[in-house]
Order: structure tokens, then C-alpha cells, then sequence
């Protein structure tokens, strides 16, 4: 399976939230892959890639954090000018919406790796492989 | 169906009711005159003397009293016996206000026991029920007054009081607790501290009954209690002045039993103090027919509810006040306009992606009152796209302003940031007085 286990989770904008989260996953041994904050006023969304999505979940869930587990698509992407542009590009032209985004560069450094929410993930998925886009797999994200 | 208490009582004619009644009404205004010098100076104002109460619908010829009465004849001026006749206090928590003291004769402690006996039957217990009294012991009069009922229809009481909540559930299970009496907002917390355990109250306990009480709570707070945990959840009357927890709906759960021949209700117009019909909402108004160390003549008790005599489907023909809308001091006039915060939670508690929990914060937004309603965000209701979030905010808001009539701020929190209560609920905070 090429989805990946997003983990997000709702926090009041207030100091000492994003430090509860984090010491929470670091005392489990979870590691943050990529994530990204969405703000709304009083209130945000934490949305973050991990090393062992399931632990992740729990360990938030548990210590009281509203989580959910969302499937995303995280796929490669040249880092070089136009990395971006060919694969939004050919979401957009199969009229495939992306709801949101954000991208890391790996450890190797070659390529950078970009995180999708997407409409239709299935086809996402289909019409990014046709077009020769790598799709990085549960245990790529995991051995980054 | 359960059985009666006391069928002789429960199920007397109206007429008989009625006719014992105005027996009661006779010697008790004639008692609190010849014992009380509160009342002796209180009827010589109003121009009424004992010879004047001939029927029921005398009672409008007396005067009201109130918990300022109790306030200024702190501690025992109201009070119609000496000391020695009297085998315990109560005393008030004083949140709305100074403290009161309640005395009680060893008759009146029995009419208590004897009038919660004949509720707890009326929802099903008696022997061989184990009731955890989870309300708090001491000065407060719930947790006393359940331990003593339950113990005379002759219930297992474990006393549990309040707080220490995991300890509560390991109880709860290893004792077989059928029945527990607690605030509805500290069940709703035990529910969480449950979970937490890993103990479903469903599958893991043998609880199937609730009596919940001590704060106004809603119907969609009783269906929310019994759609997570399978229990029938049962709402109870009473307060402090008239002994304590008193009276509970029956198994109908519609309408709260108030026993005519201990007490006289009427619902009065709060602002003009006149009497009104039944099915209008008016303040409640108590008269003790039998109750000798502190006998209360039309207190005014300051919770607004509706009175409804129409015979019960139970058999009982005492008459019933339906769900209490909250107290007169709890009402908050923002714009105003009334508000109660019953009123925000039977809007709430339909929503089923905000959590159980919730609290108004009023404040002002320049020279105008703002009300802001800071709910939690269960996992139900949580999407990952901001847009969703935005939208449950202004569901809430749009609900609420369709019922309070006025535009209120939603906050939406994390979960177990609105603080637990394990007694009466903070529900309101308001920062508008200085």
C-alpha cells in the first residue's frame, strides 16, 4: 500500500502546546518524519508524518489529544526547479484537487519527499505512477 | 414497574390528598406562629393570623420568605424549636451568597429518609441493589440524605462520597454497584476516567441506574448518559432549606414527584409574586407541611419550573414539577436578554462533535455584554481540514443563537481543558462583575 498514515491532531494556539506534543512522541520513541501547523485563530491543526504512525496515534490519543489518522500520499519529487510544478500539474490537469500539502528534503538529499491530501486519492495515485512520479511506500518513510 | 413505598400515601385520592393538606397547612401556620418569633412578626406585617387559613387557597393570604430571611436570622433565627430539640445541622455551601443553616428534629430527618425512600422505589431499587452515594458527605445534604433513603428501602449504601474517581470505578466493579447518585457533570467525568481505565460502565459494571442531581442538567444530557453507558438516568429535586435531596421522577421520566403531604408547591410569577396557573413557567414556591425544626412558609426557592398535577401513568397522584430550567441566580441577562445555561446545554449536547463538557464565559466587548461558549472537540467531530473545524464553530454558533436569541463566540478547546467538576458544576464564568 502506497498510503501513508498522516497523523493530526487539534490544539488551542496557546504556549506549551506544541512542547506537550513533541516530549509526548519523543518519550515513546517517535520520530517526526515532516509536519506542518494550520492555524485558525484560537485554534490549529497539527498534521505531521511519523516513524511508526500507529504509536504515534495511540501515544497522542491516549495523553488526551483529539487524533485522527488520515491517509495521504507521500510521493518523490526532483529537488530542482520544477519538482512541484510536474506533479501538481498532472493533478490538476486530471482534475484531481489537492486539499492540502507540504513537502520535506530526505536525508540523502537528492530528492525531496512532498505530502498530499488529494480528493481522490486512488486516481491521484494512478495518474502520478503513469506519468513515472515514485510513490514512497510505508517502509520508505519508515527507513528515511 | 416497580412497586410503592408506601401505596396508602402515594395513591391517595386526590380529594384525601388535598383534604390532609389543608390539615397540615391549618396546624403548621398555627405551629410557626406560636413557636417563631420570625414568623409571628412576619404574619403581623402581612396582617394575616393563623384563624385566617381555612383552605388550600388561603395559602396566597401568607406571606413569601426567602433565602435572605435565612441570611439576616443567621445562624438559627428561623428556626422553631430550641436547640435541644434539634439532632443535627446542615449548612449550605453559600455559593450564591452567605452560608445557611439548616436544623432538623429527629421526626424531620425521618420524613426526609422516608420521602427519598418512596423516590428510590419509584425508579426501581430496593433491597438487593448496591447504591454508590457519590455526593459529597458533610455539610452538604446529599450525601446524608441518599445514604439514609437508601438505606431504609434497605439498599447496600456504599459511600463512596466524592472524588478519588478511579478508586470509585474499581468499587463500582468489584462491589457490584447497581445504582449511583452523583452530580450528572461528575458522572459524565466518570465516564472519561473510565475509559481511560479500560472499563466500558456498559459491559464491565453492573450499574443500570442513575439519580443525578444537585444542578439543573437537560434531556439531551440524559440521553447522552444513556445512549454511552445503558444506564436509566433519573433526575432528583431538592435543596438545602427543605432538607436536602428529596424527590425524584418515577420511572416515567416525566416529572418529579414533590409528596403532598410534606410539601404545599405553587409556581408564582417571579416579578409580580402572583400565583400562576399550571403549564406556565414560574418560580417555585414551597410550603413544609411536615417539617418541625425549620418549618418554611412560601419560600421562595428561586428555581423556575413548570407544575403539572394531571394524574401520573405511574399510579401516584402527588403532583409532579417538570425538568427544572435552572435557578433565578443562574440566569444571565446578556443584551438583555434571559439566558440560562441549561438553555446552551440542551443546544449542545445535540451536537454530537462537541464533548460533554462546556462552559460560558461572559464578558464585555467594549460597552457590550459578549457571551462566548467554549466547547471540546471530541474524535467524533474532528477532521483534519481546517475548513470542517470552522464549520462545526459556526454550527454551534448558529444553534445557539436560534435559541438564546442572541449571537454568542464559539471556542472550540481540547479535550480535558474545561475543568471537571466533582460536586456542582462551574458552568459560568462571568467576568463582567467588578
Amino acid at each position: 500500500m502506497a498510503e501513508i498514515k498522516q497523523i493530526s491532531l487539534f490544539v488551542e494556539n496557546r504556549p506549551g502546546r506544541m512542547a506537550k506534543v513533541s516530549k509526548n512522541l519523543s518519550d515513546a520513541g517517535v520520530n517526526i518524519r515532516a509536519m506542518t501547523i494550520a492555524e485558525a485563530g484560537d485554534f490549529g491543526v497539527i498534521r505531521m508524518v511519523v516513524d511508526n504512525p500507529d504509536k504515534g496515534y495511540k501515544v497522542l490519543h491516549d495523553s488526551g489529544f483529539t487524533v485522527s489518522a488520515t491517509d495521504v500520499l507521500a510521493v518523490e519529487m526532483k529537488d530542482s526547479p520544477g519538482g512541484l510544478y510536474e506533479i501538481v500539474d498532472t493533478l490538476g490537469a486530471n482534475k484531481i484537487n489537492v486539499d492540502y500539502a507540504y513537502a520535506f528534503v530526505t536525508a540523502k538529499a537528492e530528492r525531496a519527499m512532498l505530502i498530499l491530501r488529494v480528493d481522490d486519492l486512488s486516481r491521484a495515485k494512478q495518474v502520478l505512477s503513469a506519468k513515472g512520479v515514485k510513490i514512497a511506500t510505508k517502509d520508505e518513510i519508515q527507513e528515511i | 414497574m416497580s412497586g410503592y413505598w408506601d401505596p396508602h400515601i402515594e395513591r391517595m385520592p386526590l380529594e384525601d390528598l388535598h383534604s390532609l393538606q389543608e390539615d397540615r397547612l391549618k396546624s403548621i401556620t398555627r405551629y410557626v406562629y406560636d413557636h417563631s418569633s420570625f414568623y409571628r412578626q412576619r404574619f403581623k406585617e402581612a396582617g394575616v393570623e393563623p384563624d385566617d387559613i381555612k383552605q388550600l387557597s388561603d395559602l396566597a393570604k401568607l406571606p413569601f420568605t426567602g433565602k435572605v430571611d435565612l441570611r439576616n436570622n443567621y445562624p438559627t433565627g428561623m428556626f422553631s424549636l430550641p436547640m435541644n430539640r434539634v439532632v443535627r445541622y446542615h449548612v449550605s455551601s453559600g455559593t450564591t451568597g452567605k452560608p445557611t443553616v439548616v436544623g432538623y428534629t429527629k421526626d424531620d430527618i425521618d420524613s426526609w429518609s422516608e420521602s427519598l425512600a418512596r423516590a428510590l422505589t419509584s425508579i426501581g431499587l430496593g433491597r438487593g441493589d448496591v447504591v454508590q452515594v457519590g455526593y459529597g458527605y458533610g455539610l452538604f445534604t446529599g450525601g446524608l440524605g441518599l445514604h439514609y433513603g437508601a438505606e431504609r428501602i434497605g439498599a447496600t449504601v456504599l459511600p463512596t462520597g466524592v472524588g478519588s474517581t478511579e478508586r470509585q470505578i474499581e468499587l463500582m466493579q468489584d462491589l457490584g454497584t447497581t445504582a449511583i447518585a452523583c452530580t450528572p457533570s461528575y458522572f459524565l467525568h466518570m465516564i472519561e476516567v473510565a475509559e481511560k481505565m479500560g472499563v466500558s460502565i456498559r459491559n464491565d459494571t453492573k450499574l443500570n441506574t442513575g439519580i443525578f442531581g444537585a444542578e439543573p442538567w437537560s434531556h439531551e444530557t440524559r440521553k447522552r448518559i444513556e445512549d454511552a453507558t445503558g444506564i436509566n438516568a433519573y433526575d432528583i429535586y431538592g435543596t438545602s432549606e427543605l432538607s436536602g435531596p428529596l424527590c425524584t421522577e418515577c420511572q416515567q421520566k416525566n416529572g418529579i414527584h414533590i409528596w403532598g403531604d410534606f410539601f404545599l408547591i405553587e409556581t408564582i410569577d417571579p416579578k409580580t409574586g402572583e400565583q400562576l396557573e399550571e403549564g406556565k413557567t414560574g418560580e417555585l414556591v414551597v410550603t413544609t407541611l411536615h417539617k418541625f425544626a425549620m418549618p418554611l412558609i412560601r419560600y421562595r426557592i428561586g428555581d423556575l419550573t413548570i407544575l403539572n398535577s394531571e394524574p401520573c401513568e405511574c399510579g401516584r397522584t402527588h403532583p409532579r414539577i417538570m425538568r427544572i430550567l435552572g435557578r433565578a441566580d443562574d440566569m444571565l441577562i446578556i443584551r438583555g436578554i434571559n439566558v440560562f445555561p441549561s438553555q446552551v446545554e440542551s443546544v449542545l449536547m445535540k451536537i454530537p462533535e462537541v464533548g460533554d463538557h462546556y462552559q460560558i464565559v461572559v464578558g464585555r466587548d467594549g460597552p457590550l455584554d459578549a457571551m462566548t461558549v467554549r466547547v471540546e472537540v471530541t474524535e467524533k467531530g474532528f477532521s483534519d481540514k481546517i475548513g470542517d473545524l470552522m464549520s462545526l464553530k459556526k454550527k454551534v454558533a448558529k444553534e445557539l443563537k436560534s435559541v438564546l436569541n442572541i449571537a454568542a463566540g464559539v471556542e472550540l478547546v481540547e479535550p480535558g481543558t474545561i475543568p471537571r467538576s466533582m460536586g456542582k458544576a462551574q458552568r459560568v464564568i462571568d467576568n463582567r462583575k467588578v
